[in-house]
This record gives C-alpha cells, sequence and structure tokens, in this order.
C-alpha cells in the first residue's frame, strides 16, 4: 500500500460568480482521507461541506487547486484512469426523496450501472448481485423490494436503495452528504450502523458531511474531524480531540452550543458566547480570519489583518487560529527549560519543535536565531 | 428500456409479495411478453377513466380512429359522379346529401379522416422526435451545442410559414402524404424543442441524475433512460397537442390549395366545397359543413382527451 | 365550572403549579383524517393538562401525530381533518372555561392568535415576502383587535427588542432581507403581540444551524421568563425538550405513550418507546454511550397493529400487548406511561468510552489526547 492518502484535496477553492458578487464556497481546502479511513465535514449552512464533497466527488471541478485521486490529479487523468477514479468515489446525497428516479424501481436503479459497466451478464446474474447488495444494506427479503418505486418505500428504505446504488461499482470512498439527516431519529442510527459495518466489512472510506456534531461524533469516532467555517476548515484532528477538547473558538462555540439530550447537562453548562448574533454571509467575508467579528478571542491588528493558516498545534490536530496557535507556543517556550535563550538545536530537540510554524517562529523572541530548516524539520 | 415499457405495464404485479427464493420471482419479472398485453389494455383504460371528462374525449378519438381507419373497408372508395344528384338534401340513400358532383358525403366523410388523422400523428411524432433529441442534447449538453440548436431554432420559428409552404409547393410534388406530415413537422418543431428544453434544464439538476452521473453511467443513458422517462408526460401532452396544430395546418394547406387535390378528404372537401360555391345553396350547406364539423369534434376530442393523459405515467397513481 | 373528571388514568399534576387548573386541558381528543384508501387515525385519545407558566414538549417522530394536535387545538386542521371525541378545554383569564371545539367562527377567531397563538412548523417562509416586516406586524394586531398605531409601534418594538432583534433594522426591512434565524425570530414576536396565554411552536429548531438553534432557546427561554406564558413545542428533537420543557409526552402512532416531568422521561423513562429514542440520541459532550436503533419501521397509520401499535418493535412485547391497547398507567406522582410493562423499562447505557470530558474554559492547560477506544 503506497503512502499516499486516496483522495486528497490540495488548496481547492470553489468561486461562483453571482449577480451579488463572488461567492468563495470554498476557499483554499486542504483535506486528505487515507484508504478506509473515516473522515467527518462539519460545519453549519455555508460552510462549504457540500461544496466540499462534491468536488471530492468529481461532481464539480475547483476553479483552483487539485483533487488527487492516489496522488493523480482527476481533472488531468485521461479516460480511462477517470473512469477508474469514478467507481472508485461514489456520492450519497442528502434527500432521500430526491436521490431515486421515481420512474424506476429498485431493481432498475440497483441494475443501471451493473448492466452499464459490464459488471454482470444476462439477467438471473443482474438479480442475483441486485438482491446480494440488498441484503448488504439490510433490506431483506430482498424481493420485498426489488420491484417496488420509490414511492412505495420509507425515507429508510429509499437511503439504504441508494446506499446499495453507491457500492454496485465497488468504492473505495464514499462521500456522504448528511446521508441521515432527513431520517426519522429511530431509523438514523441503524443506518449508521449499516454504514460503519459496511466501511468495516469492505474497507470502505468515507467523508461524511454533516452538521450534526452528534452524528459526527458515533460515525466517526476512531476517524477524523475537519471543521469548516465559511469556506475554510478551522480545526482537524481525531474525533475524540476535537469532541473532547476542542481548540478553535468555533469550535467551541459550536460544541458548546449543541443542545443535548439531558437536562441537567444542557441547563448548567457554561455556553462559550460569541459576539455579534448576526450570521456572517459568503458575499461579505470578513477581512483576515473570517471569523474574527463573532470570536470572542479576536485581537485587533492580527485577526481582522491577517489569514491563519491552518497549522498544527498538537502533533495531532490543525488549528487556524492565531491566538491559539500563540499561546500554544507561549506556553511550549515558558515550559522549557531554556526559556528565551532558545536556539536552533534547542528548537529542533523540542518535542513541539516541528509543529511550530515560520510566523510563531517570527514572533518568538529568538526568532531571528531560529531558521526555517529548523522549523521545516 | 425499462422506464418506456413500463408506461402500461401491469404494475398491480409490483406490489404483490413475490414468491420466497430469487429463481422463482423471476417468472414474476417485468419484461416477461404475452399476458402483460392484455393487463396493458386494460391498465391503459382505467388510467383513461380516472377523468370523466378526459374518458368521454377519447372514446370519442377512438370511434373517429375507427371509423377512419375500418370504414373505408365498408363504403365503396370512388364514387361515380352523379350529375343528376347534385347538392341533394339528405335522404334516406344519402345520409348527409350529396356534393356538387352528386357523391354521397357520408360515404366522403368516412373515407376522408384517415389521411387527416394519418399525417397529423405523424407530422406530431416527426416534430415530437426532433424536438425531444435536439432540446434534450442542448439542454444537457450546453454551450456551443446549445447556442447553435437555438439558433437554428429561431431561424425556422421565424420563417413566414405560408409563404414558405407556397414556394415548396410549386417546386416538390407534395403527392405523398408523409410528405406533407415531414414538411409540416419541419416547420413545427421550434415551439416544442424550447419547452422540451426548459423542462430538461430543470431536470438535469435533480440529484437522481447527479447520482447517475457519478455512476458515470454516459450521457445517452442519461439523457434517455433518466432524464426523458420523467418528462413522458409532458411528451404525450405535446405530441396531442401537437397533432391538432397538424390537423390544422393541413386542413389549411387544402384549403388554400397548397396541398395536392389528390384522394379525398376532409381537407380536400373542404377546399372544393368553398371553390364550387357550397355556401351559396342552402342544400349544399352540409358539403361545408360536414367536415367542418368533424374535424372542430375531433379536435376537440383529442384535446379533451389530454385530461386523463397528464398523469398516466406517473408511477404514484398507477396500481398503488 | 370545574374540569371534567380525569379517566381512570389520572392526567398528572405537575410538580409545582402556579395554580391548580391548568390553562388548557386536552381530555381524550381524537382527530382523523379522510383519505381516499381509508380513515386515518392521526390523533387517538390524548390528553394532558398545560398549566400556566409551564412548558410541555409533543416529542415524536413522522406519523406519531404531534403536528395534527397542535394544529387540533387551534382548529386549524385542513377540510378532510375531524374530531370525532374530545375535548379541549381553556380557562380565560376571567377563569371561565370553554371547549374549544364548540367554539362558534367569531369566537374563535378571537381565541386564535389573542389567546393562543402558533408559529408554524418551516416559520422561515411563513412572512409574506413582498411586505415589510412593520406592515405585516399592523396587520396582525388589527386583524384581530383594532388599536392606535403608536401603541402598536411600541409593542412591536418591545417584543422585537424581546427576541434580541434591533427593532428600527427589523421592522423596515424585507423578509428576504433577515437570515432564517432573524425570520423566525420575528414570528416569534408576532405570535406574541396579542398577549396569547398560550404559544404552540411546530419545530421551532428545524433547519436552523446549531448557533441559530441555540438563539433560538435562548430567546424562547428570555420571552417565556418575561412574558409567563404557556408554552407547547412540538418537535422531533428530544434535545430541544431538555432544554426547555417542563414536562415532556412522548407520542407513538397517535397516541401519548408516556408523560412525565422532564427529569421523569430523561432519566427515568417507562415506556420502551421514550427508552428507544433516549438510546438513540446520546449526548455530544462526555462520555461514549452506546447507541442503539430501535428496530422495526415507522407504522402505517391506514393499517395499525392491534394492540398496542408499538409491540411490533418492543423488546419487551409479549402476550396482551398483541390484543389489550395500554391505557396510560400512573407510574409515579405526575408519571404515566401506556405501557403494560412499563415497570420492567429500564435506561442502561453501556459506556463505550469514559471520557471526563467537557469543555475548558479558555487558558487551561491542554490535556494529551487520549486514544480513542477501537
Amino acid at each position: 500500500m503506497s503512502g499516499q492518502p486516496l483522495l486528497a484535496l490540495e488548496r481547492v477553492s470553489q468561486v461562483f460568480r453571482t449577480r451579488q458578487g463572488q461567492v468563495r464556497a470554498v476557499d483554499d481546502v486542504s483535506l486528505a482521507v487515507e484508504p478506509g479511513q473515516v473522515v467527518c465535514l462539519v460545519g453549519e449552512s455555508g460552510s462549504g461541506k457540500t461544496t466540499s464533497a462534491k468536488i471530492a466527488a468529481g461532481l464539480r471541478r475547483p476553479t483552483s487547486g487539485a483533487v488527487r485521486f492516489q496522488g493523480q490529479d482527476i481533472w488531468r487523468m485521461d479516460r480511462n484512469q477517470f473512469r477508474g477514479y469514478r467507481r472508485a468515489v461514489q456520492y450519497i446525497h442528502q434527500d432521500p426523496y430526491a436521490s431515486l428516479n421515481p420512474v424506476h424501481t429498485v431493481f432498475d436503479t440497483v441494475a443501471a450501472p451493473l448492466r452499464h459497466h459490464g459488471l454482470v451478464r444476462g439477467h438471473a446474474e443482474t438479480l442475483r448481485r441486485a438482491s446480494d447488495l440488498l441484503v448488504e444494506v439490510d433490506l431483506t427479503p430482498p424481493e420485498n423490494f426489488l420491484f417496488k418505486y420509490p414511492h412505495q418505500l420509507s425515507g429508510g428504505q429509499r437511503q439504504r436503495v441508494s446506499v446499495a446504488r453507491a457500492l454496485t461499482l465497488h468504492p473505495l470512498l464514499i462521500a456522504a452528504d448528511e446521508a441521515t439527516s432527513m431520517l426519522d431519529v429511530s431509523i438514523r442510527v441503524s443506518m449508521l450502523n449499516m454504514l460503519k459495518r459496511l466501511s468495516a466489512d469492505l474497507g470502505v472510506g468515507f467523508l461524511f458531511i454533516t452538521h450534526d456534531l452528534a452524528i459526527a461524533k458515533y460515525f466517526a469516532w476512531s476517524g477524523h474531524i475537519a471543521v469548516m467555517y465559511l469556506g475554510r476548515v478551522v480545526e482537524y484532528g481525531p474525533t475524540p480531540t476535537i469532541i473532547n477538547a476542542p481548540r478553535h473558538p468555533y469550535t467551541r462555540a459550536l460544541l458548546s452550543a449543541i443542545p443535548e439530550p439531558d437536562p441537567d447537562l444542557t441547563r448548567h453548562r457554561d455556553r462559550l458566547q460569541l459576539r455579534g448574533v448576526d450570521v456572517a454571509s459568503l458575499l461579505h467575508v470578513p477581512s483576515g480570519c473570517s471569523f474574527h467579528p463573532r470570536c470572542p478571542l479576536s485581537e485587533q491588528g492580527l485577526c481582522d489583518v491577517l489569514r491563519p493558516e491552518l497549522a498544527p498545534i498538537d502533533p495531532r490536530r490543525d488549528v487556524a487560529c492565531h491566538v491559539v496557535a500563540r499561546e500554544k507556543t507561549e506556553k511550549v517556550v515558558a515550559s522549557h527549560p531554556e526559556g528565551a535563550a532558545c536556539g536552533p538545536e534547542v528548537v529542533a530537540s523540542h518535542p513541539e519543535g516541528a509543529a511550530c510554524g515560520p510566523e510563531v517562529v517570527a514572533s518568538h523572541p529568538e526568532g531571528a536565531a531560529c531558521g526555517p530548516e529548523v522549523v521545516a524539520s | 428500456m425499462a422506464g418506456w415499457i413500463r408506461a402500461f405495464g401491469s404494475r398491480r404485479r409490483n406490489n404483490k409479495p413475490v414468491a420466497q427464493t430469487v429463481g422463482t420471482s423471476l417468472a414474476d419479472l417485468p419484461g416477461q411478453p404475452a399476458p402483460r398485453a392484455v393487463a396493458g389494455g386494460l391498465g391503459l383504460l382505467a388510467a383513461m377513466a380516472r377523468n370523466r371528462a378526459g374518458l368521454l374525449g377519447f372514446i370519442v378519438f377512438i370511434l373517429f380512429v375507427l371509423i377512419a381507419f375500418i370504414g373505408p373497408f365498408f363504403v365503396p372508395q370512388t364514387l361515380p359522379a352523379d350529375l343528376k344528384a347534385i347538392y341533394q338534401a339528405p335522404s334516406p340513400q344519402h345520409l348527409l346529401g350529396t356534393d356538387s358532383e352528386g357523391r354521397d358525403i357520408g360515404i366522403q366523410m368516412i373515407n376522408g379522416g384517415q389521411s387527416i388523422i394519418l399525417v397529423g400523428a405523424t407530422a406530431a411524432l416527426l416534430s415530437t422526435l426532433i424536438s425531444i433529441t435536439f432540446g434534450a442534447l442542448a439542454a444537457y449538453l450546453g454551450g456551443y451545442v446549445d447556442t447553435l440548436i437555438m439558433l437554428v431554432a429561431d431561424v425556422v420559428l421565424t420563417l413566414p410559414q405560408i409563404v414558405l409552404l407556397a414556394v415548396l409547393a410549386t417546386f416538390i410534388k407534395l403527392n405523398s402524404p408523409w410528405l406533407l406530415a415531414a414538411i409540416i413537422a419541419l416547420l413545427s418543431w421550434p415551439t416544442l424543442l424550447r419547452a422540451v428544453r426548459a423542462q430538461v434544464l430543470s431536470l438535469k439538476e435533480r440529484e437522481y441524475v447527479e447520482a447517475a452521473r457519478v455512476l458515470d453511467l454516459g450521457t445517452p443513458r442519461i439523457l434517455f433512460l433518466e432524464i426523458l422517462p420523467n418528462m413522458a408526460n409532458f411528451i404525450l401532452m405535446n405530441f396531442t397537442i401537437g397533432m391538432t396544430g397538424a390537423i390544422y395546418a393541413q386542413v389549411g394547406l387544402y384549403l388554400l390549395g397548397l396541398a395536392p387535390l389528390a384522394g379525398n378528404n376532409w381537407g380536400i372537401m373542404l377546399n372544393l366545397a368553398w371553390v364550387r360555391g357550397a355556401i351559396f345553396f342552402k342544400q349544399s350547406l352540409l358539403y361545408i359543413l360536414a367536415p367542418v364539423l368533424a374535424i372542430s369534434l375531433l379536435q376537440l376530442s383529442i384535446v379533451t382527451m389530454t385530461r386523463s393523459l397528464e398523469d398516466i405515467f406517473n408511477p404514484r397513481l398507477r396500481g398503488a | 365550572m370545574t374540569t371534567v373528571g380525569a379517566q381512570p388514568t389520572t392526567t398528572p399534576q405537575p410538580a409545582a403549579a402556579a395554580q391548580d387548573e391548568p390553562i388548557l386541558s386536552v381530555r381524550d381528543l381524537c382527530v382523523e383524517y379522510r383519505a381516499a384508501a381509508g380513515i386515518v387515525r392521526a390523533v387517538e385519545g390524548a390528553s394532558f393538562d398545560l398549566h400556566a407558566g409551564e412548558t410541555i414538549a409533543l416529542i415524536g417522530e413522522s406519523g406519531s401525530g404531534k403536528t395534527t394536535l397542535g394544529l387540533g387545538v387551534l382548529r386549524l386542521l385542513p377540510k378532510s381533518g375531524r374530531t370525532p371525541r374530545g375535548q379541549i378545554l381553556y380557562r380565560r383569564r376571567d377563569g371561565r372555561i370553554e371547549d374549544v371545539l364548540k367554539l362558534p367562527n367569531e369566537e374563535l377567531r378571537r381565541f386564535r392568535w389573542q389567546e393562543c397563538a402558533m408559529v408554524f412548523q418551516a416559520a422561515q417562509n411563513a412572512l409574506n415576502p413582498v411586505a415589510r416586516v412593520w406592515d405585516q406586524m399592523l396587520d396582525t394586531v388589527r386583524a384581530h383587535r383594532g388599536a392606535r398605531r403608536d401603541e402598536v409601534r411600541e409593542r412591536c418594538e418591545r417584543l422585537l427588542g424581546m427576541v434580541q432583534l434591533e427593532p428600527q433594522r427589523v421592522l423596515h426591512a424585507f423578509p428576504h432581507e433577515l437570515s432564517g434565524g432573524m425570520r423566525q425570530r420575528v414570528l416569534i414576536a408576532m405570535s406574541l403581540l396579542l398577549d396569547p396565554q398560550v404559544l404552540i411552536l411546530d419545530e421551532p429548531t428545524t433547519a436552523l444551524d446549531i448557533l441559530t438553534q441555540r438563539a433560538i432557546i435562548e430567546v424562547l427561554r428570555s420571552v417565556r421568563a418575561e412574558l409567563h406564558f404557556a408554552m407547547l413545542f412540538i418537535s422531533h428533537d428530544l434535545s430541544l425538550a431538555a432544554e426547555l420543557a417542563d414536562r415532556v409526552a412522548t407520542m407513538y402512532a397517535g397516541k401519548v405513550v408516556e408523560l412525565g416531568t422532564v427529569r421523569d422521561i430523561f432519566y427515568d423513562p417507562k415506556h420502551p418507546y421514550t427508552l428507544g429514542l433516549i438510546k438513540a440520541v446520546p449526548p455530544v459532550a462526555g462520555d461514549l454511550f452506546e447507541i442503539s436503533s430501535i428496530a422495526g419501521t415507522p407504522p402505517n397509520l391506514l393499517n395499525l397493529p392491534p394492540g398496542c401499535s408499538f409491540h411490533p418493535r418492543c423488546a419487551y412485547a409479549r402476550g396482551q400487548c398483541t390484543t389489550d391497547v395500554p391505557p396510560l398507567y400512573a407510574v409515579a406522582a405526575g408519571h404515566a406511561s401506556a405501557c403494560h410493562y412499563w415497570s420492567e423499562v429500564q435506561l442502561s447505557r453501556k459506556v463505550i468510552d469514559a471520557r471526563s470530558g467537557s469543555l475548558l474554559p479558555a487558558g487551561e492547560a491542554v490535556p494529551s489526547p487520549g486514544e480513542a477506544a477501537g
């Protein structure tokens, strides 16, 4: 297995031109999904998560940046390579009522890709494979569902048919856009469990988009979460880390704002208050850090001027925030026995050393003594 | 082809619990031939019956078709001229009276519908096929293809049709009904194309179309098997209305003498009646009225029939 | 006039009642729709009491009948809906009690909005897009009660302030100039214009982002504290009930299956459906609980199972459940469950990954991220 991620977005941007101006739905986003891994994209509306997922699935071409499948840019592939990519990366829509063609039966829907790509020969085999797929998504007995029309199925059942359809080409990665948001609570869990089982059994990776952090927590507990705001990734890391100890002020605000199904917990917790109640609009993205007008940690002169890069502040977690990054290096430096008398060898030998970013180094008292090669290593 | 074939299939099948093992269920699969035809016919009738006015229109239309196509087998094709019986009033021998040459109008009426209906249907069919193909392509592919097709459509739309037909009539001998149908079709497709294009533009953004793209099903398949089946109702309606347009176009052409006056149909009857001054005689009123009424009634039945046709392809309304 | 005698299973009394008599008392309400395929019993024998200043949450999924019940209280059902049985007893400010179902049209019109107001589902689109907010608010007041412009203006400004909106900015705006959350708040303000005693909200936070939801929840809390109205809100979201409700009623297939205080429902549920719901929606903060779904599919209201409607999906179902429709058994004071075997229902959840987790206030040391289990 190569060390490359299965699918990577490299500094991808998607800019829409509307009558009111330019909308940067996705702004310089970089993400990677390893084979068999689960990555959750979390954010509110306007965060760019759906657009990012569509870019990852090849449904939208980014205005800049590259989408790499096993290292290769998909928009520069030839026909055969692109076909390989197409089979490997699939997409599930949010709305179970719109994602199935109303004039096709379940069998038609599932058999279409099987037949078109020559994966089956003859009617009997098609039927058999379609039935197997339905069993795979817990629609048993399959005969009860094969010849039904979408309007005869419930939302949960339709969504499962969607998943079965996505599995027809043996994908390596499925981008699921809010796949459970429109389902009833009681069905949501069995759907998630089914997806988790598929991930374990078939080794399928997931790029899971959701605005519901509880779902993200449960689905991606052994995976990663990327929190998005106004088209940018503001925090990225393993799910337990992000959920239990978030560092970016937006993530913290989100987590503290979620209503919990536990009266004692939810009525007596402290919430991170944001400044201003207005939601930012993609048409007027604030300068510098896009979150600064609402951020309680915002510092004038820094946050409204300079855009923070997504940089590691722990060995395992990336955050895009000036203040948090600075706090962390201050702590690092303060806790070090050598304190202010840092030299390049000290920085290099420091466990946190590799996580220092160039702007942090520049602001460090010993700044001039550290060189970029130290930081890079 | 499943989506199209399914149109008149018996969907009641699909709701019955199918046998336990997959093997047995093969026998119940749609796509099996003979028995479905009968079930299909009944299904169609049931569907038409959903709207009373539509059913009435449908029945009248079927009557017209039967009389026009089967009637001629029971009546003489050519009638001898009988100059002693010019413009006679209706009588037991001549139910609708006689024309300027003493020929029975009733018999001419029976013989006269075939050509009109056939040319009307053919012209509508051709026009629909052209506009669907190019309208769908224009909408789905967009860009240069779209611009080009719309340009051609606009040009054809702005051509003065009567003038063009008059010119064509002098160069081409329109002695075949198929040729006439083709010419009418060639002049009427732009309007329908715009409507098809608008529909496809809207449908192509649907999620199931996007899902088909993700599965790499290819443009032809997506257009013809994903998008168009969802427009089946729309296409049928347009075909039906197109038929009325083609019938009027034909009759207009005959009346103006631009179409060949060989043979016998309602349009020719109108032309002859007009030219031979039937409107000036009280007894000969029927010679003009009969074809006029027949044509109007036919058009009315077609238009009324559409009420039942509106949702005929909607899977929700069939056998649930 | 005293309230009608209670049924064998008592409708619970709230722990701390401001007044003994409830403001709104729904007794054995049945709502049915005539559909082409038959009669749909959307609500079957629902009973509960709403006291002054209290908040009740009606929780259920699609097909549970909760929205129908809410609409039924205001008699806003579509033409195909009928209420063949039941009473909705409303106590006016002067103490008179009337049955809403028997109100004549003119009085019903006055009842609606002046006594009892409603904020509908997907309300963000309920505002007239071509009229300014001020005009709509003025219209609302004028339609129900004549009033002077400046009085109305003052009240509007006060209410908009209470919902955290700037009156100057919002009053002269068109709805499309406001965000979804702002429109929702405008609608909440509009519903309170005539000072109703009861406010019904149908899915007030669905389709809103987390932060906007939070703002609405806080707004509802503060407005409720200031104006002291009784609130009935309908939702599929259990968390909302945990935030705002004093008492909760869970509904399934048109029936109220459990009724109790919010602590009863969340910490000691006694109906398998409520239990299932709670186990399906675990908290984000804190330990990683095992989640489980409820087996089976939602009920088909045209073809309900015999006996208890929930029995095909219930882990506790046996014999009696398939034949006898369970009444609301009294579990404790103020807590009732419609389950024959309610005493066996216990909430226990496995912790997959224990966390000391709560959010850290700014400035504290970051703990090293623990390893994820499994």
